[in-house]
């Protein structure tokens, strides 16, 4: 089986797991319909909910039609906002991905600069001084983080809104704590990949032969670093997409995140069904484009 | 203060021996996790002798008292919360709870992952299929949406939260040991081992697990921060340890209402935590260094 065709099922395959896992969280209790169907619903939205779920059928069947209803987009709806959980979810997931995007940009902007200056000064004060920012930044819970920024820029020193989505300046701060963050995993991650290619023979080789050192750096080590970084940056932003929950809630920004945890404070089980489902497959997707574009740039990997 | 920071070497531009100075580097000992965990450990372990005050019982004329440094006064070195409920005390209690629960879930999570890895890699086939398949989807969803479902339909208690940690760790030990052991299991002790009759369940247990400790302690102090954050952020939210016992995500969360007031009730846990994991994350690097500086990607 060609690696293409390979990815294809693995990444199905998780997605189906994650289906028997969610489908399998809502039936623990026995009747699914105690978390799905909103406390104040009547007799006959109840034994309607039944029918629907086809929960006088066996749980093959039942389960049958949870995953044809999925495909079709059919989520459910929200027992708060009793609105269906589709719509609530790209509503929310808009707002997310602003974030994420900055975030993002955050994390390539300052992450790789910094990442490849501390390799190449390796042991020097500059090595130092980003590495100790990066293993604060993730040492540091990220919300707390925010909460010391809204303490310093919004509180102390009055320049930028504390919570809520206005105009740009509300997206500073939360930027600042998502970013923080990914940028630490990203100078981590391109500085020891950086070390491993600057090790190799083919560096050494280069610097035999007269290369300019900033030719070896940008050119040879970087793009031979470059794998796992990438990886990493993919995935980073594909968990940044579903809302980095906690930060979004100290912000009060509303997003997926702060979406979660309203529905955890108020049990409401069919909107994180979705989140959760939404996560996983943004998650899957984000993968697979990281191996296919691999498996275009380099060939060892089609191989395997 | 650890690693190779202020050991002379020569930089990345040397022309020659670069190479052999990394790998080889000097390695000091990294003081600053080891004094920074022995004494939160110490603090921790000792919390029933060390703390002045009950970390639960507060007097609500004594609330928003400043740390010392800050106006306050001897008797609340870090200040109260707004139950008047020493910070300190409640620190010190909080991280004998994360380093707890923390202990328990790898303690749980790397015996069951490691197994998976070391089963997977060896047995191949479809039970490796299977496993790495499992792996996948636990990588795919975030703990925390997967803790919120929990919680909606359970309520949240300490069992529950050892339960959650522990589906959050497993994963990182079975995909790196099975990786581990696809590399021993072709070793020619193995070969020798099998063609002397072993069982696989022999060979597995005597000759492919001693090789993976390294690795599995490796890993389980990278994850312990990991583990330490996730417990945090569960309790920040509500969804972890029940209250009022002290935990240092509940405390961030008990402050923030008062962040302008008082401060000090959000910033003294976050303290805390940061050191805490930053000796950790600090002391991961040295092992790796010192063990296998292959592994950098770790």
């Amino acid at each position: 089986m060609n690696f293409l065709a390979r990815r294809v099922m693995t990444g199905a395959l998780t997605l189906l797991g994650v289906t028997f896992l969610v489908f399998g969280l809502s039936r623990i209790q026995g009747d699914p319909r105690s978390i799905l169907i909103s406390d104040d619903a009547s007799f006959d939205q109840w034994q309607e909910m039944g029918k629907q779920l086809g929960l006088d059928q066996p749980v093959y069947k039942q389960y049958q039609i949870y995953v044809v209803n999925l495909i079709q987009g059919e989520l459910g709806t929200s027992t708060l906002q009793k609105k269906p959980v589709a719509g609530i979810l790209l509503e929310r997931g808009r707002n997310s991905a602003l974030l994420a995007v900055t975030a993002f940009s955050l994390t390539i902007l300052v992450g790789v600069p910094l990442g490849v200056l501390s390799a190449v000064k390796t042991g020097g004060i500059y090595d130092y001084a980003i590495r100790m920012f990066a293993v604060l930044g993730q040492a540091l819970p990220s919300y707390w983080v925010g909460l010391l920024l809204i303490l310093i820029f919004a509180v102390g020193l009055d320049w930028l809104p504390a919570s809520r989505m206005s105009d740009w300046t509300s997206l500073v701060l939360p930027t600042l704590a998502i970013g923080w963050l990914g940028v630490s995993g990203q100078i981590r991650i391109i500085r020891s990949s950086m070390l491993d290619a600057l090790d190799s023979e083919y560096v050494q080789l280069a610097r035999a032969k007269g290369v300019a050192e900033r030719t070896i750096i940008w050119k040879h080590v970087l793009r031979n670093a470059i794998v796992s970084p990438v990886t990493f940056a993919s995935l980073t932003f594909a968990s940044m997409l579903t809302g980095s929950i906690v930060v979004e809630t100290v912000f009060a920004w509303p997003g997926l995140g702060l979406l979660s945890v309203n529905a955890l404070n108020n049990s409401d089980y069919p909107i994180l069904q979705g989140v959760i489902l939404l996560a996983a497959l943004i998650y899957v997707l984000f993968s697979f484009v990281t191996d296919v574009v691999y498996m275009m740039i380099d060939p060892r990997i089609r191989i395997q | 203060m650890n690693l190779s920071s202020n050991v002379p070497e020569k930089n990345a531009s040397g022309v020659l021996g670069s190479s052999y100075s990394r790998r080889h580097r000097l390695l000091r000992w990294p003081i600053f996790s080891l004094v920074v965990l022995f004494v939160m450990i110490c603090l921790a372990v000792f919390a029933p002798i060390i703390v002045p005050h009950d970390e639960n019982l507060g007097f609500l004329e004594d609330r928003h008292q400043p740390p010392v440094l800050f106006g306050g006064t001897s008797n609340h070195i870090l200040g109260t919360d707004s139950l008047g409920r020493d910070v300190f005390s409640r620190v010190v209690y909080g991280a004998r709870i994360s380093m707890l629960s923390a202990l328990t879930a790898l303690v749980i999570g790397g015996a069951i992952g490691t197994a998976l890895g070391i089963f997977a890699g060896y047995m191949g086939g479809w039970v490796d299929e299977l496993i790495m398949r499992l792996v996948d989807v636990k990588f795919s969803i975030p703990l925390i949406l997967i803790a919120f479902a929990m919680v909606v339909i359970f309520s949240p208690s300490f069992g529950l939260l050892i339960g959650l940690l522990t589906m959050f760790v497993w994963g990182q030990f079975t995909r790196q040991v099975r990786a581990e052991v696809l590399v021993i299991k072709t070793t020619d002790y193995v070969a020798a081992a099998r063609t002397w009759g072993a069982s696989p369940a022999q060979i597995m247990y005597r000759h492919i697990f001693p090789g993976v400790i390294s690795t599995v302690l490796m890993i389980a102090t990278f994850q312990s921060g990991a583990v330490i954050l996730a417990e945090a952020t569960l309790s920040f939210l509500g969804a972890g340890v029940p209250p009022p016992s002290p935990s240092w995500g509940a405390m961030i969360a008990d402050g923030r209402l008062y962040l302008d007031t008082a401060w000090w009730v959000s910033l003294a846990p976050g303290i805390a935590m940061g050191l805490f994991i930053a000796a950790i994350t600090l002391l991961g690097d040295w092992l790796r260094d010192y063990w296998d500086p292959k592994l950098r990607q770790l």
